[in-house]
């Protein structure tokens, strides 16, 4: 799975996603691509954009970073059914960039959101969520002060219409309540996918629970889908390659 | 001729704003009981290099559709546009500047 995680100035968590993905998972092909760069490489499976701060959150959250040399590149990748995860800041970055629907507000307590929450898996049948270990309520930190998700009632109707709602905030039980919900978001959404099911953005922390020492490793389920899903890709590919020769 | 662009950004009405809210609360426990629906927006001034102020205003406005603001949540107006040069009018908007 040649990963590529992007480094904005004031991204902090690109260090755990590449941990998460070269260490934990094994992943040899796994490295940073800098802002500053114009390409992101040749063949490349998994983009991640990570959380962070980047460019300090100036003007509104993800808003200079979608204008960055790398996110030309990485919109086109997108674009082409390249896949993207956008983990906390990433989210953002991918909604102000367009490439999912609505935007992340402040939250409705306007403090920071710093703890464990339970995440209700929606869809098992998604590259990003395909895992047998995301059977069940998983429970994944959060860390943001701005991980309110909003949209417009159409663009609601059509992210759940469409099935693209991949994670909500739910109690211990799986239970989608208010009480549940760390941040105010609507329909209590945590991560939604495009469309074209190949970019998903969540507001918690999958790269920070993949390991038990630190004290969940539900977050690795996501990336242990993804790792199958381009397993199955490219076996679909070699089987296509032989049957050619 | 260059001219200073001034640019209010407001959120939508339906856009919930935390806040405001917060801020409206602190003012109704001051005795502000007169005040209601607060919203917080941003002010943002750019210095246009222009050959004349509608020319300044579109290109504000041109930068405020693609960066400055987000059309899913807010809305903008440019509220003045002053030549910077032959203008005695002080840097700081609205204000006079303390003797």
């Amino acid at each position: 799975m040649r990963t590529r995680i992007v480094v904005f100035p004031g991204s902090n968590c690109d260090h755990d996603a590449l941990h998460a993905v070269k260490y934990v998972l094994g992943e040899e092909d796994t490295a940073f691509v800098w802002h500053k760069d114009e390409s992101i490489g040749e063949d490349v499976d998994l983009v991640i954009l990570p959380g962070g701060f980047s460019y300090g959150d100036y003007l509104r959250t993800g808003a200079i970073a979608r204008f960055s040399p790398v996110m030309k590149s990485v919109i086109r990748y997108a674009n082409e059914g390249g896949t993207v995860l956008g983990i906390c800041n990433g989210f953002q970055v991918l909604c102000e960039s367009g490439l999912l629907p609505g935007v992340l507000i402040r939250n409705e307590s306007l403090t920071f959101a710093c703890r464990e929450v339970h995440l209700h898996v929606e869809r098992h049948d998604t590259r990003f969520t395909n895992d047998r270990s995301l059977r069940k309520t998983v429970r994944i930190p959060i860390a943001h002060g701005e991980g309110n998700f909003i949209a417009t009632d159409n663009v609601l109707a059509d992210l759940e219409a469409g099935g693209q709602v991949l994670f909500r905030y739910c109690d211990r039980e799986g239970r989608i309540t208010a009480n549940a919900n760390p941040n105010g978001s609507r329909n209590n959404i945590a991560g939604i996918m495009n469309k074209e099911g190949n970019v998903m953005g969540l507001m918690p922390h999958p790269e920070r629970a993949c390991e038990r020492m630190l004290g969940s490793a539900d977050g690795r389920g996501i990336f242990e889908s993804l790792r199958s899903f381009f397993d199955r890709e490219s076996s679909v590919h070699l089987r296509e390659r032989a049957m050619v020769a | 001729m260059k001219y200073f662009v001034y640019i209010a950004i407001e959120r939508k009405e339906a856009i919930l704003d935390p806040q405001g809210k917060a801020i409206e609360h602190a003012l109704e426990s001051l005795g502000f009981q007169e005040v209601e629906n607060t919203r917080v927006g941003k002010f943002i001034r750019l210095t246009v290099d222009a050959a004349a102020p509608e020319a300044a205003r579109a290109i504000a406005e041109s930068a405020s559709e693609k960066l400055l603001a987000n059309p899913i949540m807010e809305t903008f107006s440019v509220t003045e546009i002053i030549p910077i040069e032959n203008s005695h009018r002080p840097a700081v908007h609205g204000r006079t500047t303390a003797a």
